[in-house]
């Protein structure tokens, strides 16, 4: 599903953010990733996302070739994609509603099948209720579950979470777990970075572990 | 296809909504285009009325030839029979000077004053039709009857409205450059009021290419608000324009009346509006293309 080959990346003005990484991920696999803040978690997930392409090596997602993709094709790539935002990145100019069917309008996918995959989703993560709420109503815990449903509302194969608990508290942490819990058993992938120990000893799952840019063994 | 058409219907509701959720600045926008507009238009129609009065004035290039007032019925004949043999002229016209009273008197009104007159002032008359347009031609031909004897006045008809035509011409040209300078006017306020609207949805355009929205798709609401806008300012030039040749309009029928004459003022053909309209939407769209590209240029070569 994903996998990299000697893949380095490098910021502009020398900072080596990732070094010589080689790893794969299967098809169905929960993996977090782990290390401290600068270790280069989000790096390795934005260049999975195609958000930064890598310097050298090979990144392969869902077969594509993330450091040679045409610009072009970068956003079909990422309709495989959930990607799951630390800061969640709302849009706070219109309902929980109008937020998840965001994803379905850019794919212009039919109305009312989408009404209804929104609703589901919305559901999925405790929110229906609130389906014309705006977010700025919602806690810290809720606007996570909200990015989530709408990571997941044209239903990827590939999850990828930064820091999705990063600023909750233990009870919101763990709502956020369960519902990846429950993607990893109807069998999508996902992968999600976090510095948080307490969760990796409650949930079962490969760890990836970064320290300054590099794999620990 | 169907979901493909329920979007552009969408993005194009989406747009109207956009324009009345601020009317004051989409009236003062388009009111703006619609004065940039109604200029190089205005200047258009005025052309065209010009044109069309000295076409209508001027027709074919006449040569009027005057005679001696003592010329007798024998040198006329004579005269006429020498012209009709002219190689350069195509047809002659014997205008007797009571005629020319009496057309006189129809044509202009004064029929108080010449009727007034003690004896006829006016002399007989030749109207040449020449052969060819050329001017330079036609000035040789009225050139060489003058020479002719009994000939008193040899008047090239035509010479006013060559001048006028290079006078329209001139005018034309300065509307034309009118035109282009507004033009690049109209595409710069688009991309302004179009940079403004892509300042306050930075985040929407981000999370939206986040989760794998082309560039199309982020494109495509301004295109339709360039479209639009640039579609409501031509109508704008267009009102101008109509009301106010209409008012100028009204205002001549009472100048005319005083010189019995019905001339006014031709409106904007259909042809011209659609032209105006299209061009208008074209340059309003252009606008937003511009600005949405140079946004997105920015945003990818970050």
């Amino acid at each position: 599903m994903i996998s990299f080959n000697q893949v380095s990346k490098r910021y502009p003005g020398g900072y080596a953010a990732l070094k010589n990484l080689n790893f794969e991920i299967a098809a169905g696999e929960m993996i977090f990733l782990t290390g401290h803040s600068g270790a280069g978690k989000s790096t390795l997930l934005k260049l999975v996302a195609a958000i930064e392409r890598p310097n050298g090596g090979t990144i392969l997602v869902n077969g594509q070739n993330i450091g040679k993709i045409k610009t072009g094709a970068v956003p079909y790539l990422r309709r495989n994609l959930g990607l799951i935002f630390q800061d969640h990145k709302l849009l706070f100019d219109r309902s929980l509603f109008d937020n998840v069917m965001l994803p379905l309008q850019i794919v212009g996918f039919d109305h009312r099948e989408s009404a209804k995959r929104v609703r589901a989703a919305l559901d999925k993560v405790g929110l229906l209720k609130r389906e014309k709420a705006y977010p700025i109503s919602l806690s810290g815990g809720e606007q996570q579950r909200l990015c989530i449903a709408r990571a997941i509302v044209n239903r990827p194969t590939i999850l990828l979470a930064d820091e999705p608990t990063g600023n909750l508290d233990a009870d919101s942490a763990n709502d956020i777990m369960e519902i990846f819990k429950s993607f990893h058993q109807v069998g999508a992938t996902l992968l999600i970075s976090t510095h948080d120990d307490s969760l990796l000893r409650q949930y079962k799952g490969r760890c990836l572990a970064l320290k300054h840019g590099e794999l620990q063994a | 296809m169907k979901s493909w058409l329920m979007h552009h219907l969408h993005v194009m509701q989406f747009t109207l909504r956009r324009l009345r959720t601020t009317p004051v600045s989409s009236m003062l926008n388009i009111l703006v285009i619609g004065i940039a507009l109604s200029l190089p238009t205005g200047g258009y129609v005025l052309l065209q009325n010009i044109q069309s009065l000295s076409d209508k004035l001027a027709g074919t290039p006449q040569i009027s030839v005057f005679l001696s007032m003592n010329v007798s019925q024998d040198d006329i004949s004579r005269i006429s029979k020498q012209l009709q043999q002219h190689s350069a002229i195509s047809r002659v016209e014997f205008v007797p000077r009571e005629q020319a009273l009496l057309q006189l008197q129809r044509s202009t009104g004064l029929s108080d004053v010449i009727g007034g007159l003690a004896q006829n002032p006016l002399p007989h008359a030749f109207i040449v039709y020449p052969k060819s347009n050329d001017a330079q031609k036609l000035e040789v031909l009225r050139d060489e009857l003058r020479t002719w004897p009994k000939f008193d006045h040899v008047q090239l008809d035509s010479a006013w409205a060559r001048k006028l035509e290079a006078l329209l011409k001139f005018g034309r040209l300065a509307v034309l450059m009118l035109a282009v300078l507004l033009s690049f006017a109209l595409v710069a306020i688009t991309f302004n009021t179009i940079r403004l609207q892509i300042l306050t949805q930075r985040e929407e355009i981000e999370v939206s290419k986040l989760i794998g929205a082309s560039n199309s798709f982020i494109r495509r609401p301004f295109l339709y608000f360039g479209l639009v806008q640039g579609l409501l300012g031509g109508s704008a030039a267009w009102l101008i324009i109509t009301v106010s040749l209409s008012l100028l309009n009204t205002s001549l029928a009472d100048l005319t009346q005083l010189y019995a004459s019905n001339f006014s003022l031709q409106q904007l053909s259909v042809g011209d509006s659609f032209t105006l309209l299209l061009f208008s939407a074209y340059l309003g769209w252009l606008g937003a293309l511009l600005s949405v590209a140079q946004h997105l240029w920015q945003t990818d070569t970050r």
